[in-house]
């Protein structure tokens, strides 16, 4: 094999090929409910125990949350609780969250998951009804309020839920899973208004 | 005009428009409101259907769930037929169609009657005694025939065009049932403010408050009354009213499962409309409020049409407006159908005579019906029904014997008592207690946060119903965290009020062995049947019940149960209590299997999983193959190929020039921690604290029993951190089985585990000219041998974006596995697509990748191994660390089956006949002319035709195999024996310099 093939080339400034985000822009509008894929954004999953959270927070500029099915956000980024030592950090801002961890020395892991989950967001008075065709969770304003953040499953798959508003949620799911999930939700939606 | 029977200012349709239906291609009118039952009777129809065993002409017995005989098929279209509907509960919509079911060739004349002149032959146990022997007719006659004459109902032969709907929701009370109880207890709890559901199976709340003329709440009328109550419940932001719900199934923790229909009522349901909801509710309490059912008496012929439940005929009087006949006589053990007796007769039908089995009965309903001249008959029985196709008369007797007097009727009304419907309560784990002075089982032991109240908890009277469900209502809510309570209980002013019943046979059910006094009506099962199965010995109820098929069919019992185990347990000398009640199971009524299944059919039924390079493998006509829940690429035939062909092409050329293939799916986990290799040293059999970082390893994962679990390249991205890779139908368990292993083994660790499948897009690109492919799009990463050797791994970008880089090969040929962030996995595949053409490089498949790695004996997880393979046995002993002290597996490996000898070894098989492919799992012999059963010592794992060998090549476990090299064994197979020799895994470059070629 020649050495030539083999040369090594300064590094271009942005990348030579497309970005194609799975399911781009599918929305889907039922009465009182509108399902919409929503655009890429960055993530980390994060693992870490008690003693590194103070640390990580200050550097990721956002409190890493300690209680179950909540959140934090700030500035763009949200961190979900997902396990007593476990969150997903999500960064709608364009700024990179592995970046800004990556000098805590207090221990740690951090893995960039940008492209393996897919969001869809899910908006109307119709939202929660239309999410609980197919999730258990108990979706009313006292027991999930705004903020409120869980690991759950949507008919045959692992969603993560975030309760953006009111009426409004944020659906987070792997990448293969995604048209699975957005045509369960668009099902659903066609039954929210019950 | 909707119906002869149709009385004029009666029921509670005074404005409804009319309804045009047809039975049995007979048109009919009737009107919106009604129920199929109501119209029909309306119009003066009571022969509905034919019995399930003996064909015996069937009327309608009830007004609600429990109806046991008018069960009838509706049909919108072709896709859309339902059998087996009760017509006591389908509402009748403009156009509904409607047939009758189990007869032949018409309900009237019904050849299959004959069984029930055959019936001394087709008694108790009948099934389990005649279809014996011989034992061959069994399943050509007997099974078939008995298939083809029993069940009621005709499935549906087409797709099921509707959908259905499921929700879940949660709430502080969940109410069951909204007759008066369930409304009290319902107003009760809404008034604190909590979350309140309340469901009901009719379309109409009301329950009992249907019929009972007699009852005043709050100044109004008791059914004027409910539908205000539930109007100002469903207009308050804390209630959801739910009517045509049943609940169906009690669950623990209070999980209840209820079916709304939503749209069967409807003419013409809009396609957005789900036709059924599925409501998983989880409340924090329930409150049981399911009424009571009427139970019938059990003497001769009572199943013959018109002859029907006392409270049912005044629901069809004082709610449809409909008189059941115009000349009837009531036979009863229970107050409840004097009500019904002067309701009808104030209607103005004729009520012949009362018959009353009990002796000297008093109440102010007994007073009163004489008052209005009817005429009442104490301690005498009905001991026969006359009539077929309906009744015409009944035959009155002394209960202690003497004089008959036969009195003509068009039809009888009867009522032997209610029965509390404890089934919900009896699901939810509760046990049942018997009272024995009201010979009821009633609620007892509670094992969730439930409570009943009303009839269902045998509380008598409308007052102290309201005042217990009122109560129980404030207490559910109180219980659930209610602060406060605002409310006004409801004031009952009048109601009706009756007396017990009797359970079991009356005098005209036997002991005669030819009298047929139904106990279960949908089963066809008489007294005689639950006294004959006590005679051939059964004992537990649960026998008597299975030996007489009573309470089994679809309606489970409802109106039969009580009745069965009173008769059982007269002939068995017993007290109630210690025959026992049977177990009630959901659903409660029957379910759709459209609602249960709900969103799970179409591409809902199961997730299907694509990469981010899919479409462009779509667009090149790639034929996919399944995977567990991905498509994957199969194979990618061009023009005129077949799939042989297109194999065959794309194998040659991946060792030629080179391939692409599409490795995405391939499971990934990142190990992530300082104690990230002490972690990989103790799941795999691997050595890897010494693996430095850039390089990669195969590593195998045992289970503790010490068989291959699953394998797959890792790659050390740095000190602590491995990208590990595993089998593509193993992602998810070898994630589950190393963070099990974590927590409950090796919890001192501070390592974790993330998945990345689905971060990265992998694209392997194999062949001789692989580099030449990469090199000019990446930018970062030595290329050369040196930089980037066989089994390493770099962190650089590939067209501008990160890759994470390994140079490995399972095809044997150089080769490299292109990892890219997924959403730029089918523009990096296009890149390298568009270097490889100035190559002639191919896409390939699973199949060819298949192909390449048996060429080379690489092993397939699961298709080579079969959880029963040690590395030993797959010849992978080099991938064990000897020098490890522990690690999962390591015992298992040492135990004396796993080294003994003759285990079955992976070894290669040449057929003598190149041109011959062996069949996967063909069995191995070592001498083809053993007589049958030969014995076998193996079998065939992989095998392919290979175009690069030119020959068939395969692989197989073989018992010793290892010490058989260059042996003859033979395949035997329906076609001839196959002779094939014992060759080595590697059919292909067996010094393997192509991985650097």
């Amino acid at each position: 094999m020649a050495k030539a093939a083999a040369r090594k080339t300064a590094p271009a400034a942005s990348p030579s090929v497309e970005r194609r985000p799975a399911l781009a822009g599918r929305s889907t509008t039922a009465a009182g409910v509108k399902v919409e894929v929503l655009p890429p954004a960055e993530r980390m999953s994060l693992r870490a125990p008690e003693g590194s959270v103070a640390a990580l927070s200050k550097a990721l500029g956002v409190t890493l949350p300690n209680k179950p099915k909540t959140s934090a956000s700030k500035g763009g980024r949200t961190a979900l609780w997902l396990g007593p030592d476990e969150w997903l950090v999500i960064d709608e801002a364009g700024n990179d969250p592995l970046a800004d961890r990556a000098k805590v020395s207090a221990l740690h892991s951090a893995v960039g998951v940008s492209h393996r989950n897919i969001a869809i967001s899910v908006t109307g008075a119709g939202a929660a009804a239309t999410i609980n065709a197919g999730c258990p969770q108990d979706l009313s304003l006292e027991a999930f309020p705004v903020g409120a953040a869980s690991r759950t499953i949507l008919g045959k798959t692992e969603i993560v839920l975030l309760r953006t508003a009111n009426e409004a949620f944020r659906v987070e799911c792997w990448r293969s899973f995604s048209d699975y999930v957005f045509t369960f939700l668009s099902e659903g939606s066609r039954d929210a208004a019950v | 005009m909707s119906g002869a029977f149709r009385i004029p200012g009666a029921g509670r349709f005074k404005q409804a428009k009319t309804a045009r239906f047809s039975f049995d291609g007979q048109s009919y009118t009737g009107i919106e409101g009604d129920t199929l039952a109501s119209a029909l009777l309306a119009n003066g129809v009571h022969l509905v259907g034919r019995s399930f065993k003996y064909h015996r002409p069937r009327g309608i017995l009830s007004a609600g769930a429990e109806e046991p005989n008018a069960l009838v098929e509706i049909k919108r279209d072709a896709a859309r037929k339902t059998p087996n509907v009760r017509a006591t509960v389908q509402e009748l919509y403009d156009g509904l169609d409607a047939q009758s079911q189990n007869r032949w060739p018409s309900l009237s004349f019904d050849l299959g009657a004959v069984s029930d002149i055959a019936s001394p032959l087709l008694s108790a146990g009948f099934y389990y005694k005649t279809f014996m022997w011989p034992k061959a007719a069994w399943k050509s006659l007997y099974e078939p025939k008995i298939r083809a004459a029993a069940g009621l109902g005709v499935s549906p032969d087409q797709p099921d065009p509707d959908h259905y709907s499921s929700r879940y929701a949660h709430c502080d009370v969940l109410v069951l049932g909204g007759g008066a109880a369930g409304i009290a207890a319902a107003l009760a709890a809404a008034e604190t403010g909590v979350r309140v559901i309340l469901a009901d199976e009719q379309a109409e709340f009301g329950g009992s408050l249907r019929f009972e003329s007699g009852a005043k709440i709050d100044g109004q009328d008791g059914f004027a009354w409910a539908q205000a109550a539930v109007a100002k419940l469903a207009a308050m932001d804390n209630v959801r009213v739910l009517s045509r719900t049943t609940a169906f199934g009690y669950y623990a923790q209070n999980f209840v499962a209820l079916v709304e229909r939503v749209s069967d009522h409807l003419k013409a349901p809009g396609h957005d409309l789900a036709r059924e909801r599925l409501w998983q509710v989880r409340a924090k309490r329930v409150v049981l409020a399911s009424g009571a059912i009427e139970r019938h008496m059990v003497f001769a012929d009572n199943d013959r049409p018109g002859i029907m439940l006392a409270g049912a005929a005044r629901t069809y009087l004082n709610h449809y407006g409909v008189a059941v006949g115009r000349n009837v006589g009531v036979y009863t053990a229970n107050d409840s159908a004097y009500a019904a007796a002067i309701d009808l007769k104030k209607a103005g039908v004729n009520v012949a005579a009362i018959v009353d089995l009990r002796d000297n009965p008093t109440g102010p309903v007994i007073d009163e019906a004489r008052a209005l001249g009817i005429e009442v008959n104490f301690g005498r029985a009905v001991i026969r029904a006359g009539g077929k196709l309906r009744v015409s008369s009944m035959t009155v007797q002394p209960k202690n014997g003497g004089g008959e007097r036969t009195i003509p009727v068009d039809a009888i009304l009867m009522s032997a008592g209610w029965t509390p419907s404890v089934h919900l309560f009896s699901q939810s784990r509760g046990k049942v207690a018997f009272n024995d002075e009201t010979k009821r089982f009633v609620p007892g032991t509670y094992a969730q946060d439930c409570v009943s109240v009303g009839a269902c908890n045998g509380t008598d009277g409308l007052s102290a119903t309201v005042d217990e469900a009122y109560a129980a209502g404030a207490k559910a809510a109180k219980d659930a965290g209610a602060k406060t309570a605002k409310g006004n209980k409801p004031k009952v002013d009048a109601s009706e009020s009756w007396s017990r019943g009797m359970l079991g046979a009356a005098p005209g059910a036997g002991p005669d062995t030819t009298v047929k006094a139904f106990v279960d009506f949908q089963n066809d099962v008489t007294a005689k049947d639950i006294r004959q199965a006590v005679h051939e010995g059964m004992r537990s109820i649960e026998h008597v019940k299975r030996f007489t098929t009573n309470g089994m069919a679809t309606d489970q019992g409802k109106t039969s149960n009580m009745h069965g185990l009173a008769i059982a347990a007269e002939m068995l000398g017993k007290p109630i209590p210690e025959v026992g009640l049977t177990t009630f199971r959901a659903p409660y009524t029957p379910v759709t299997f459209g609602a249960i299944v709900s969103h799970a059919r179409g591409p809902l039924f199961d997730p299907t999983r694509r990469t981010a390079i899919h479409p462009w493998a779509e667009a090149q006509g790639a034929v996919f193959e399944d995977v567990g829940q991905w498509k994957r690429a199969w194979y990618f035939p061009k023009a005129g190929e077949d799939m042989h062909a297109a194999v065959d092409r794309e194998c040659v050329a991946v060792r030629k020039t080179a391939g692409l293939f599409d490795a995405s799916t391939l499971g990934k986990i990142e190990v992530v921690g300082p104690d990230a290799a002490k972690f990989m040293e103790l799941l795999y059999t691997n050595p890897w604290e010494k693996l430095e970082p850039g390089r990669c390893r195969y590593g195998i994962m045992l289970r503790e029993d010490g068989f291959i679990y699953d394998d797959g390249v890792v790659g050390r991205l740095a000190p602590d951190r491995f990208h590990v890779t595993t089998t593509t139908g193993g992602a998810p368990r070898v994630m589950n089985h190393m963070e099990d292993y974590l927590q409950t083994e090796f919890p001192h660790l501070n390592v974790w585990l993330t998945s990345i499948t689905e971060q990265w897009a992998v694209i392997a690109v194999q062949g001789p000219k692989s580099r030449d492919i990469i090199a000019p799009l990446v930018e970062g990463i030595d290329m050369s041998d040196e930089g980037l050797p066989h089994m390493s791994v770099r962190e650089g970008k590939i067209c501008g974006v990160p890759t994470r880089l390994f140079r490995m090969s399972f095809t044997g040929e150089r080769g490299f596995e292109v990892n890219v962030p997924a959403d730029y996995g089918q523009a990096v595949w296009e890149a390298l697509w568009a270097e490889g053409q100035k190559h002639g490089a191919a896409a390939y498949g699973t199949e060819a990748m298949h192909v390449l790695r048996a060429e080379k004996g690489y092993i397939i997880v699961g298709q080579d191994t079969d959880g029963t393979v040690t590395p030993n046995d797959a010849g992978l002993d080099w991938a064990v660390g000897k020098k490890k002290a522990d690690f999962v597996g390591i015992r298992g490996m040492a135990r004396p089956d796993l080294v003994a000898k003759g285990r079955k070894q992976l070894v290669g098989l040449k057929t003598k006949d190149p041109k011959v492919v062996l069949e996967e799992g063909a069995q191995i012999v070592e001498d083809p002319k053993q007589a049958i059963p030969m014995k076998m010592i193996g079998h065939v794992t992989s095998s392919y035709w290979s175009e690069n060998c030119g020959r068939s090549i395969a692989l197989a476990l073989v018992a010793g195999g290892r010490d058989r090299m260059g042996d003859t064994l033979y395949v035997p197979m329906p076609n001839g024996v196959i002779e094939v020799e014992v060759t080595g895994m590697v059919f292909f470059d067996e010094t393997g310099g192509r991985l650097n070629g």
